[in-house]
């Protein structure tokens, strides 16, 4: 882990404009965006003045101390994996929602839960098929659609089967859509509304999938699925590649909305609790 | 989402500047720094925006400020003129193999960035161009990958070769391509799994794909919506496997797509196509100048300049004729009807404000408002009428509008609203003669509720 840290500040000698400069452009490479990253650069100079910081080491710690406590999620994040839940999954086209849920029925068959997953992308070809597999992959139950059919009806179905078979946790599959496609947004509006009508009684977690390649557009994403659901937290996939993910910093600045998992891979394992400390740690270390 | 055009924010950093002829240091240096941000903001890589940013500035510096335009439209033109001449002047087509000799396109990315859904669309477009394109797939990993491209290469009527998932992809593209021979396709189109740049073995795959297959075009299909990272992810593919153009995906989204300079500008391949949408056929031409437009957030306020340019030289004179009028208070049913041709001539009502940044996705729900046809209905009543009516507003009778109402086609209770509508507009024209005050005749837009452009 000595990564970027080291390297960025045993250049500076002082800290400067260009050390200040220096840690911004760090910042928006990471994809953390010009207004986040602005306000992160205008706190840390206010510690440095008020606790008369002279040298960049210690300025460092300022800045990373900032940025995990920012990150850090708590242990009740996750108690809906304990408790009788519905999961309700969205995002965008291709950020591997599918993907996700299949590593996450794995993740609590394996701590014991009696699992349940809804195919409710009724529109991408082969989806269902892609979300079965999984379902065989890990063992767990599977409410199916037609391709073509209303994702309401399935999810209704899903939930009488959760109810019949005493399901701990329902997690529902949702087709990617572009959050500027008003009739799609309106479509998951029914879906969660379905939920509050049928299924009331049990802890609702949704969660919002984010692309960790994805630039800026992820916090309008995350603000505009905020509109058809509460959202509970965001799951940041594909973070085994050279993307930093930045924007789940702004994400969490402009929303308060948490990471609460990280994909890694293609693999029922590489789907971890989110690790702030490591995260950021990551966030600045540089390529290669 | 609230994007603060960096037209907008120009205009906000020269309001103290009327043209002064030459652009300073100092201009370009100010409107630079919000072009760069703008860029950052649309995620362009922060190594491409400080080239980009550099060769505007040395290009900028000292030219002349064009008649008509203050110092921040002339940088914004320069910026526009720089980044379309950036991302490839003149749109590119895939090159096909002469004759009857099949061509070989592999597409590849990285997960979920919409290659199965890319291919099937180039293959439904190619079989519109009159070729005879056979999809291949190649994605052995992901499951039900490829059901997907079979039930999409059904949608699009184009076959579709696959040997299940137990071969490799390197045999299941050699076998293709002696099936393209023996059934007569001219074009294969391999689909690949998504693979991450660093992962070294799915990377060899494709190197040995093309070791063991004559490849003609190899595309890279890039997500939109990509960050920072489309640099190394562009690069590491291109370097690796070379890549001959880029498809730009999931373009339908609300993202500024500055990824698409990035690629460019560290691949330096085309942009051959843009997916716009859900449906197969949503695969488009890529436009250079929409795409700078869009980047920087501006609509198309350039066509939009040049436009009014046109449109007020030609009128100049008409023009002048009119304020004069105005300026004395008249306003009557003839300049009623020549303001609606200025309007016209500007591409009408709801194509001004598509071009005006921020309006572009808002487009939607301003057509309700905005009803064009209801101009056209007023034209039609103002046509109606005799000439001593239009000139002379105040012999408007009850008579006279049942006239109008069956000369226009109209109900005589909307003739009396247009009536009543345009008393308002001429007590309006009347209350602000400063309006009319400016020099190019702009104020004439005052008649359509003081309408205010951006520049």
């Amino acid at each position: 882990m000595a990564g970027f840290f080291s390297r960025l500040f045993s250049g500076f000698s002082s800290i400067d404009d260009d050390f200040y400069e220096e840690i911004f452009e760090t910042l928006v490479m990471a994809d953390t965006g010009v207004r986040t990253s602005d306000a992160i650069v205008e706190k840390l100079k206010i510690q440095v003045k008020e606790n008369k910081i002279k040298n960049p080491e210690e300025c460092k710690k300022y800045l990373k101390k900032n940025m995990i406590e920012q990150m850090e999620v708590e242990d009740e994040a996750y108690d809906f994996l304990k408790e009788r839940s519905v999961v309700f999954v969205i995002g965008v086209n291709g950020v591997g929602k599918t993907t996700t849920i299949g590593k996450l029925a794995g993740i609590l068959k394996k701590e014991g839960k009696k699992v349940l997953v809804a195919a409710a992308d009724t529109f991408r070809a082969a989806a269902g098929e892609q979300l079965d597999e999984w379902a065989k992959r890990v063992g767990v139950d599977i409410v199916q659609g037609k391709e073509g059919q209303d994702p309401s009806s399935v999810l209704f179905d899903s939930i009488q089967s959760a109810k019949a078979k005493n399901v701990d946790v329902l997690l529902v599959d949702t087709a990617g859509r572009l959050h500027n496609k008003k009739n799609l947004m309106d479509e998951l509006e029914k879906m969660n509304r379905l939920i509050n009508s049928y299924y009331p009684k049990v802890r609702r977690e949704n969660l919002v999938v984010l692309d960790g390649t994805t630039g800026q557009n992820a916090l309008v994403q995350a603000k505009e699925f905020s509109q058809v659901t509460k959202l509970t937290g965001v799951i940041l996939t594909k973070m085994d590649g050279t993307a930093k993910g930045g924007i789940a910093v702004a994400v969490q600045s402009e929303l308060s909305l948490p990471v609460k998992f990280i994909g890694v891979g293609e693999k029922v394992e590489d789907l971890s609790r989110f690790d702030a400390e490591e995260y950021i740690e990551s966030l600045f270390e540089e390529r290669g | 989402m609230a994007f603060e055009g960096l037209a907008d924010k120009l205009q906000n950093v020269f309001k103290n500047l009327r043209s002064k002829g030459l652009l300073t240091e100092d201009d370009v240096k100010v409107a630079l720094k919000e072009v760069k941000m703008a860029l950052l903001e649309a995620d362009v890589n922060f190594k491409v925006v400080k080239q980009f940013v550099k060769s505007v500035e040395e290009r900028a510096v000292g030219q002349d400020v064009l008649r008509g335009l203050n110092p921040g439209q002339m940088v914004i033109k320069i910026v526009n003129e720089e980044m379309i001449s950036l991302m490839g002047s003149e749109t590119t087509e895939i090159k096909f193999q002469p004759g009857k000799s099949i061509t070989t396109i592999l597409m590849c990315g990285l997960q979920g960035a919409g290659k199965t859904t890319a291919t099937a669309k180039l293959a439904g477009k190619l079989l519109l161009k009159g070729k005879k394109p056979l999809l291949v797939a190649c994605d052995v990993y992901r499951p039900a990958a490829i059901k997907q491209l079979m039930v999409n290469g059904e949608k699009v009527g184009v076959d579709v070769f696959s040997m299940g998932d137990q071969h490799s992809p390197i045999d299941i593209a050699k076998a293709s391509i002696e099936h393209a021979k023996k059934n007569g396709h001219n074009v294969v189109i391999l689909d690949t799994a998504g693979r991450l740049h660093i992962d070294e073995d799915m990377m060899n795959e494709l190197i040995q794909i093309k070791n063991n297959v004559e490849v003609h075009q190899s595309l890279l299909v890039v997500d939109a919506m990509t960050g920072q990272d489309a640099v190394n992810v562009a690069s590491d593919f291109n370097e690796r496997i070379g890549i001959d153009g880029v498809i730009l995906s999931k373009m339908d989204g609300d993202t500024r797509g500055g990824a698409a300079l990035s690629v460019k500008a560290v691949t330096g391949c085309p942009i051959l196509y843009v997916g716009m949408g859900e449906k197969l056929a949503d695969l488009e031409q890529f436009y250079p100048d929409r795409m700078a437009n869009r980047i920087l957030g501006m609509g198309d306020v350039l066509t939009l300049i040049e436009k009014a340019q046109e449109s007020v030289d030609i009128d100049e004179e008409q023009g002048k004729d009119m304020i004069k009028r105005l300026k004395k208070g008249k306003f009557d049913y003839n300049d009623y009807l020549e303001s609606m041709k200025q309007m016209r001539k500007l591409g009408g009502l709801s194509s001004i404000l598509g071009m005006l940044p921020g309006m572009g996705a808002k487009m939607s729900d301003l057509e309700g408002a905005i009803d064009e046809k209801e101009i056209a209905r007023n034209e039609a009543i103002i046509l109606s009428m005799t000439k001593e009516e239009r000139s002379n507003p105040k012999i408007m009778s009850l008579p006279r509008k049942g006239r109008i109402a069956k000369g226009a086609g109209v109900d005589i209770a909307y003739v009396n609203k247009f009536v009543k509508q345009f008393e308002q507009t001429q007590k309006m024209m009347k209350q602000m003669p400063g309006m009319m005050g400016g020099k190019k005749g702009r104020g004439l837009f005052g008649g359509f509720g003081g309408m205010k452009f951006p520049f």
